[in-house]
């Protein structure tokens, strides 16, 4: 992937002092001992009119090449497309060297409003593209915006690349804000959900560590990571006898779980009589999906496909998700597939004044689970969730994993286990038919109401984009989606935020957006409005780099999860069950989405709060959004 | 694929299927019908919304969502309505006399059963694919 390093590519610089030895120097009325011959030159060139010291400052003060230029080749190296990046002065010798002598193309610099934007918009574009976007920030105040995001990509076992600016020695910073934006420690604050991170003391050192964080962060599973760049290292001149190199780079091949216990998990699979899959992150590529769906078939199994990715289409015969309760009460077998939270996946929580569970899966089934998650856990955020008491925990990535599987399945179907796996299959084929159903008369209780139903919003969007190759790249509109389209390809889902962690959706929905842009694709988004409200400037990063993309606002006025919450507080305490609302709502005044997005260069509309006019408001936004603008219709929902 | 739940809303989810087979349960062990208590439905309809249950029930009571399950005319009679309503058995938070009268009980169910039945979805083209 890399390559050996030219370091004579480019000029020597002009001059080997140090600019901010230079400065310092001069602060203390001892520049003109430290000048070099060549800058002692330059005074005696320079015109009388011109004052010496301004004749060796513009000197020594300027560099063909900088530490900055060779970060810039090492991370091109790195097939970047894109940096997200809001301003930051501790990174600003590699801001200029991307746009000037990277000239800004592979990657290209986003101008992001916020640093949980940029971060927000790597995740998402990682989902679709399958790589990293880069991000720079402040290794102080643009970390500490960006926290909760890197937060949410870490619990969403998602890569994104960051680069933090900072100003190690204390006797080269500025006064003031740069000790403000100045720290020991720069990863430290988000070293518990980070997976690697380095502070590089010389370029070579960059270079080495940079190939490495891009390796660990594509190595699933896969996360976040952090490369310090100290600002010296990016601003000072490089040394002409400097030796540099960009290593090679040869990405892991992702684990594959031991083929013993691969073997025992197909034999437990073969013989089970009610078999089910529980799928969260499983599919990586839409070669994930095609395995999945391959096992599926192969075992005519249950598949509860949890939305982590997209893992399973939605129409199978063999999709029971809206089923969860009925198949995992009958399963004797139950594998999960880099299921997050496999014990709450398995179980009902009642939350009541006393917490009460019970099992869904009857006493003596077998779990199973292929997670690479099984590899890296830490302790102190506790994204590990409930202990599952697994009989066969194989750690591995499941995608990896599956294709040995199936052919281990493959092996051991004998005919009388095919005709019993035809049986069942026929009833389950039924089921999802009979849920389709169902949920096609749960749609139509609401149908004319306003505020607007979701799945009246849901049935509308859907009737303008089937026929395009669409991708929903956040928001879940209560789940109908998942019970009324059509999804068969990877690229039309690509989960929720990780974390829960709001505000992800607006930025997400942008970043997977661009990476959709290349291929063609319409990206939509069913926007909820309080996380909009998180950065909306976002809007404008979309508008101002001609992102496409379709935002349906779902807009309950509400932080309506928050509202049921201290619902459910006051109930508990017999008070005030009509004052929830305080603090959680958004009204009063009631935001106009459509303005805010027009006045950030988007076309839109709204409020629709009646259905009749939101079929019309859709198509005309798709066709603004399908000539590769962005566009916003702002829709009154109900809560759910 | 399927809606990403988070952890949280999925038990509530879950909770849905759960009540709907506790209320049929709880209409098989109501005791013999009495008669519904005389509701005002103006004012069933306003604490509908101020005591919270358009939050989970939507605010034409069609459910649906994940979070609860349609109430709207409700299946229940007005017994097994109010005893859920009293000691719900699922993720529903426990409405108390302390928090809601017997009145306003009343009040509530008969706003609910003012609802419309939802149209044939087959007569819904948008539903068809």
């Amino acid at each position: 992937m890399a390559n050996s390093y030219q370091s004579e590519k480019s000029s020597p610089p002009t001059s080997s002092v140090d600019r901010r030895d230079f400065l310092r120097l001069a602060a203390t009325g001892t520049a003109a001992l430290v000048g070099s011959a060549k800058a002692l030159k330059a005074e005696e060139a320079a015109p009388k009119a011109d004052t010496p010291a301004e004749a060796k400052e513009a000197d020594v003060l300027t560099a063909d090449r900088t530490g900055s230029d060779f970060m810039v080749d090492v991370l091109k190296t790195l097939n970047f497309e894109y940096v997200f990046s809001n301003p930051g002065s501790s990174f600003r010798g590699l801001q200029e060297s991307f746009i000037n002598y990277g000239s800004n193309k592979n990657p290209e610099w986003l101008t992001c409003c916020h640093e949980e934007s940029s971060v927000a918009m790597a995740h998402g574009y990682a989902k679709i593209e399958g790589k990293p976007g880069l991000v720079f920030a402040h290794g102080t105040v643009g970390l500490q915006h960006a926290a909760m995001a890197i937060y949410n990509a870490f619990c969403d076992r998602v890569p994104v690349y960051l680069i933090l600016g900072n100003t190690m020695d204390a006797t080269m910073r500025r006064p003031g804000v740069e000790w403000y934006h100045s720290v020991q420690d720069a990863a430290l604050m988000v070293r518990d959900y980070i997976k690697w991170d380095d502070l590089p003391i010389s370029l070579a050192h960059f270079a080495e560590s940079a190939a490495r964080a891009y390796k660990i962060a594509m190595t699933p599973p896969m996360e976040p990571v952090v490369l310090v760049a100290d600002s010296e290292l990016q601003e000072r001149a490089i040394d002409p006898g400097e030796k540099l190199r960009i290593p090679k780079l040869s990405l892991t091949t992702p684990p594959q779980g031991d083929s013993g216990a691969v073997s025992e998990a197909a034999r437990l699979l073969v013989s089970a009589e009610n078999p089910v899959i529980i799928a969260d992150r499983c599919a990586r590529t839409q070669a994930g999906m095609k395995y999945l769906v391959e096992l599926a078939e192969r075992l005519q199994a249950s598949v509860i496909d949890q939305g982590g990715r997209m893992n399973f289409p939605s129409r199978h015969a063999l999709n029971q998700s809206d089923r969860r309760a009925a198949v995992l009460g009958s399963a004797d077998v139950v594998l999960a597939l880099e299921v997050a939270d496999f014990w709450g996946a398995t179980h009902s929580v009642r939350d009541q004044l006393t917490r009460s569970s019970r099992s869904l899966v009857k006493s003596g089934a077998k779990l199973i689970s292929i997670s690479a998650m099984e590899l890296y856990i830490k302790s102190n955020y506790q994204d590990f969730q409930r202990f599952p008491e697994t009989d066969l925990p194989i750690s591995g990535d499941a995608e990896a994993t599956l294709p040995t599987l199936i052919e281990e399945v493959k092996r051991l179907t004998t005919a009388d286990r095919k005709r019993a796996f035809q049986d069942r299959g026929s009833k389950l084929a039924a089921a999802q038919h009979q849920s389709v159903e169902r949920a096609r008369a749960e749609a139509a209780w609401g149908w004319d109401a306003s505020p607007i139903s979701l799945a009246r919003l849901c049935a509308e969007l859907w009737a303008q984009i089937k026929d395009k190759d669409w991708s929903l790249v956040a928001g879940n509109g209560s789940g109908w989606p998942a019970r009324l389209w059509n999804f068969d390809k990877y690229h039309q889902h690509i989960g929720g935020s990780g974390a829960a962690g709001v505000g992800y959706g607006s930025p997400a929905a942008v970043g997977a957006a661009l990476a959709n842009k290349k291929h063609g694709r319409f990206s939509v988004n069913i926007q909820n409005d309080g996380d909009l409200m998180y950065a909306p400037g976002v809007l404008w990063t979309a508008a101002h780099h001609r992102i496409p993309l379709l935002n349906v606002m779902h807009n309950n006025r509400a932080y309506h999860q928050e509202v049921m919450h201290i619902q459910r507080m006051a109930n508990r305490h017999s008070r005030g069950v009509d004052t929830a609302h305080i603090g959680s709502t958004i009204d009063d005044p009631n935001i106009d989405y459509a303005k805010l997005a027009q006045s950030m260069g988007w076309y839109a509309e709204g409020p629709i709060t009646d259905p009749k006019d939101l079929g019309p408001a859709l198509k005309r936004a798709v066709a603004v959004a399908a000539k590769g603008e962005p566009a916003l219709i702002d829709v009154v929902t109900q809560p759910r | 694929m399927n809606v990403n739940y988070s952890a949280a809303t999925r038990s509530t989810a879950l909770s849905t299927a759960a009540l709907l087979l506790l209320s049929s349960v709880a209409i098989a062990q109501a005791p013999a019908q009495k008669a519904t208590p005389a509701g005002n439905v103006k004012n069933g309809k306003k604490i509908y919304t101020t005591y919270g249950c358009y939050q989970c029930h939507g605010r034409v009571a069609h459910g649906g969502g994940p979070a609860g399950p349609r109430i709207g005319p409700s299946i229940l009679n007005y017994q097994a309505f109010a005893a859920y309503v009293r000691h719900p058995k699922a993720q529903m938070p426990p409405y108390t006399v302390k928090s809601l009268s017997d009145q306003e009980m009343a009040d509530i169910y008969a706003y609910v059963q003012t609802f419309p039945k939802a149209p044939d979805p087959k007569t819904i083209p948008l539903l068809q694919d």
